[in-house]
């Protein structure tokens, strides 16, 4: 049995061992599930494992699918394969996947964050000898600040706002971004309104976990009383018929491409806060580092960089082919159906 | 340094105008006159020469970033701008000394002539006592290109609001040469003066295209019509037996164009014309393409005068006399030029080639005959009619009502390159599949680019290595095969047909597009509008 433990595939991350799938992106028999982000969950397959937290999540985004939530750390085993999730701190119930068989140990970590937010279960780190990691902001020019910095500009700007009569629109990806946002905006301000596809979702994540109180925005939400607060809203909102009811507003997009000047002026709002539910260059290289792994193998995003950067430093590292999409889907440029979604919600 | 950084961060922070300007107007409240002035300068593209060259840069910046050079290679390409690459990996600064910015201006002058090692001591030194935008915006200085959203329209205008100064006027006096670390603030922009007026040309007055139905312009005896002639659009001063040629884009060409110094002598001193200068060899106008080569070419061979000859085709006269004439109604001005150009002396020195013309108006008496003569356009090498109310003074930038353009029918537009592809086959390697882009206004009343077409196709091979190489070096993020590219590029596109589309997110479909030509003249902010694109539809 010469095949690795887990193998990049047309059709995704499998384990032949156990034959099961790792966030798969073609219709397979077992899939196993690491959030719920659209380009990590995708319809079609026959069972899905996943944390329980993330349960409500997919079923929300899928429909009826037949579904296992496990515990972290719960272990189960296929054909002697031992699989396991763990905390991966991207959002709320995302996992990063252990697999072992005999004394060989991998990590598939998903989507992941190093910094705690509050609201995912935090990042936890696993060792292993294969550890494969996303590379959405690998690249040195990525730095985040700690988050209570971020949000104290953006609570800032809020009140700023509102002092000067106008609402502030924050623009943030319907699942985990809009929580996280929500989560640490000041309510004090004021009242926090919604678009539909946020509030959809913050209704399924209130099942799992605690969030400030937010007003959905309807047809009957009059215009006067948004004057000052705060709405929240997915990107793909921004340049829609719907935002015209916030009049006079303010715009801003919380990302971390936002890290880029460029970025924030392409998409035309006025504010970039630069905020990301990803590693950034530092997060990525410490992560890996704890992992004591010695082989790495590079997903989406700068994963040529990352990998040749990581080579030069000594690991054995080289890059796979996947379709995830990291943030890209945040800034509207997503290929999968989370924004026709978020217009289908958005009336 | 303080407020001018945190002046850049203010403008980063708003798309709307009406901020952007105020948060200039309140920097030229606060600031100091020699800053001030620095800040004008930097702001309308005069920069001290860059005191270190580029490679440079990037060695010492990966040394203090502690990155190898390839990384920082690499991140340069995907940031897209080295300023704001050498912000984003250095260390976090200290914050801790801060000089007022015409010293820091003054420091580039000085640093230029330094050796490589104290040039390195001092960015090292500067680039670790600095924030985020302060460093940025130092090392912009040095790298130059200080685009920042902010036109020098919207300067100008902020400009008039600190100094009650009219926005037309601060047009004029910050036009030509003036050298920043020469000139004060009083002398620039408070003082009234004449003296050193020699090379100022004038703002240029733009026309906007004509939208409504041709008859709604009223009787066309009060009209005057010419062809639009497709060069580059020139003032052309002749002051004190000295020549000088402006462009449109501000920019000093006199050298370039070594033919128009015939007209010392010719020409009395005090004459400023407004005219294009085309491609003309043989009594023939030569298209566009032509004209390129002579564009931006700063090494003007014997060879390259003959192989592509160039003419003034002048339609206005703006100083006649050394008399500022701009207020006389455009029919004396035109009558002026008229006899000018009509006198025995200089029909002789056009017969034996001197290359200068009068762009004639159209003798026409009706609207249909109008209409009639713009069809002929494309035969008279021409992009269209100009059309200008016989009694209009020449006026400052782009103002509706005296003055229209009428372009010929050709659907077209010039759009932004905003997105890229590789292509197929043969061009597997290359970039070559492009998506363009054009202006929409937001509901701020600021613009941002709207994909419209994508095109592959219309450029030369050798074209197409350019642009390829050229996205390579600019490319701001990749998604899958996909780049997004800096927009910089302007490219007219043209196609067959054109309808409304619910499934294009511009909501309009373009048939066959394909890429026209490659409008190297055209700034993006010159690219059209999605409604330019809409009034095309039938």
């Amino acid at each position: 049995m010469n095949s690795p433990l887990l193998e990049f595939t047309d059709t995704g991350i499998y384990c032949s061992r156990a034959d099961i799938y790792l966030d798969p992106w073609k219709p397979v028999k077992r899939a196993i599930i690491t959030h719920g982000h659209a380009d990590h969950s995708r319809y079609g397959h026959g069972a899905y494992i996943t944390h329980h937290k993330n349960v409500p999540i997919i079923r929300h985004r899928l429909g009826e699918i037949s579904v296992t939530g496990v515990e972290w750390g719960e272990s189960f085993s296929r054909n002697g394969v031992q699989f396991s999730l763990h905390p991966a701190g991207h959002i709320v119930g995302s996992s990063q996947v252990r697999v072992s068989y005999k004394d060989e140990v991998w990590v598939f970590s998903g989507d992941y964050k190093t910094e705690d937010d509050g609201l995912a279960t935090p990042y936890e780190n696993i060792p292993c000898h294969t550890f494969i990691t996303e590379c959405t902001f690998g690249l040195p020019a990525f730095k985040w600040l700690p988050q209570e910095e971020v949000f104290k500009d953006i609570n800032h700007w809020w009140s700023q706002n509102k002092s000067e009569g106008k609402t502030s629109v924050l623009f943030g990806y319907s699942l985990g971004k809009a929580q996280r946002l929500l989560k640490h905006l000041d309510t004090g301000l004021g009242t926090i309104y919604t678009h539909g596809a946020i509030e959809n979702m913050n209704e399924v994540i209130r099942e799992i976990t605690h969030l400030p109180p937010t007003v959905r925005i309807t047809r009957d939400t009059e215009k006067q009383e948004l004057t000052g607060n705060l709405v929240l809203a997915p990107p793909s909102a921004h340049g829609s018929p719907w935002i015209r009811k916030m009049v006079p507003y303010v715009t801003a997009t919380a990302s971390g491409w936002m890290a880029f000047r460029g970025a924030r002026r392409r998409r035309a709002v006025d504010r970039g806060f630069v905020l990301s539910d990803h590693c950034d260059w530092q997060g990525l290289l410490s992560s890996i580092n704890a992992s004591g792994a010695e082989k790495v193998i590079c997903t989406h995003g700068y994963s040529e960089i990352f990998s040749r950067y990581l080579s030069e430093q000594g690991y054995d590292a080289r890059t796979a082919e996947t379709q995830y999409e990291g943030e890209l889907a945040e800034m509207g440029n997503s290929s999968t159906e989370v924004d026709e979604e978020t217009l289908a919600a958005g009336d | 340094m303080k407020e001018f950084a945190a002046l850049i961060k203010a403008l980063d922070s708003t798309n709307k105008t009406t901020l952007k300007v105020s948060a200039l107007a309140e920097y030229f409240n606060k600031a100091t006159d020699p800053d001030k002035v620095w800040a004008i300068a930097i702001l309308s593209h005069r920069r001290p020469p860059r005191p270190v060259n580029t490679t440079l840069l990037r060695e010492w910046a990966s040394e203090l970033a502690d990155i190898p050079l390839w990384l920082f290679e690499e991140s340069y390409h995907i940031v897209g701008d080295l300023a704001e690459t050498i912000a984003l990996v250095a260390p976090p600064g200290k914050d801790a000394v801060d000089k007022p910015l015409h010293e820091y201006l003054q420091d580039m002058i000085w640093l230029k002539a330094r050796t490589e090692e104290e040039k390195k001591e001092y960015l090292l030194t500067h680039w670790t006592q600095m924030d985020y935008y302060q460093r940025f915006v130092f090392t912009k200085l040095i790298t130059g290109g200080f685009r920042i959203g902010v036109s020098q329209k919207l300067m100008t205008r902020a400009l008039s609001q600190s100094t009650g100064i009219d926005e037309d006027l601060l047009a004029y006096k910050l036009m030509g040469n003036w050298d920043p670390s020469e000139i004060s603030f009083r002398e620039l922009i408070l003082e009234e003066k004449e003296g050193d007026h020699l090379s100022r040309p004038y703002p240029f007055y733009l026309a906007y295209a004509l939208e409504d139905d041709i008859s709604s312009l009223g009787d066309i005896q009060e009209w005057s019509a010419e062809y639009k002639w497709d060069g580059i659009r020139s003032q052309v001063i002749i002051r004190e037996e000295q020549l000088f040629t402006w462009t449109r884009g501000e920019e000093l060409v006199t050298d370039r164009y070594p033919e128009f110094e015939q007209f010392i002598g010719l020409i009395p001193d005090g004459t400023v014309f407004d005219g294009e200068i085309l491609a003309y060899d043989k009594g023939e106008i030569g298209d566009f393409n032509l004209l390129q080569t002579r564009i931006g070419r700063k090494n003007i061979t014997a060879a390259l005068l003959k192989k592509v000859p160039v003419i003034l085709k002048v339609y206005d006269l703006l100083e006649w006399g050394g008399e500022d004439i701009r207020k006389l109604p455009f029919s004396e001005r035109r009558n002026l030029m008229e006899n000018l150009l009509n006198s025995p002396e200089i029909v002789k020195a056009r017969e034996n080639g001197l290359p200068l013309q009068l762009s004639e108006t159209l003798p026409l008496d009706s609207w249909e005959a109008v209409a009639e003569a713009r069809k002929h356009s494309r035969d008279m090498k021409s992009e269209g009619l100009m059309l200008k109310h016989k009694h209009s003074p020449y006026l400052v930038g782009r103002k509706k009502g005296d003055w229209w353009k009428w372009k010929v029918d050709p659907l077209t537009v010039d759009a932004v390159l905003t997105y890229a592809m590789r292509g197929h086959g043969r061009r597997s390697n290359l970039f070559t599949d492009y998506t363009f882009a054009l202006w929409d206004e937001n509901e701020e009343g600021g613009r941002e680019l709207v994909t419209f077409a994508k095109a592959y196709s219309g450029l030369t091979d050798a074209e197409f290595r350019k642009v390829d190489a050229w996205i390579k070096r600019n490319t701001l993020e990749r998604f899958g095969p996909v780049r997004s590219v800096t927009p910089h590029h302007v490219f007219e596109i043209a196609f067959e047909g054109i309808a409304k589309s619910s499934r294009h997110k511009s909501g309009v479909a373009t048939r066959f597009p394909r890429i026209f030509r490659w409008r190297k003249d055209k700034k993006i902010e010159e690219a059209n509008t999605l409604d330019d694109l809409k009034n095309l539809i039938p």
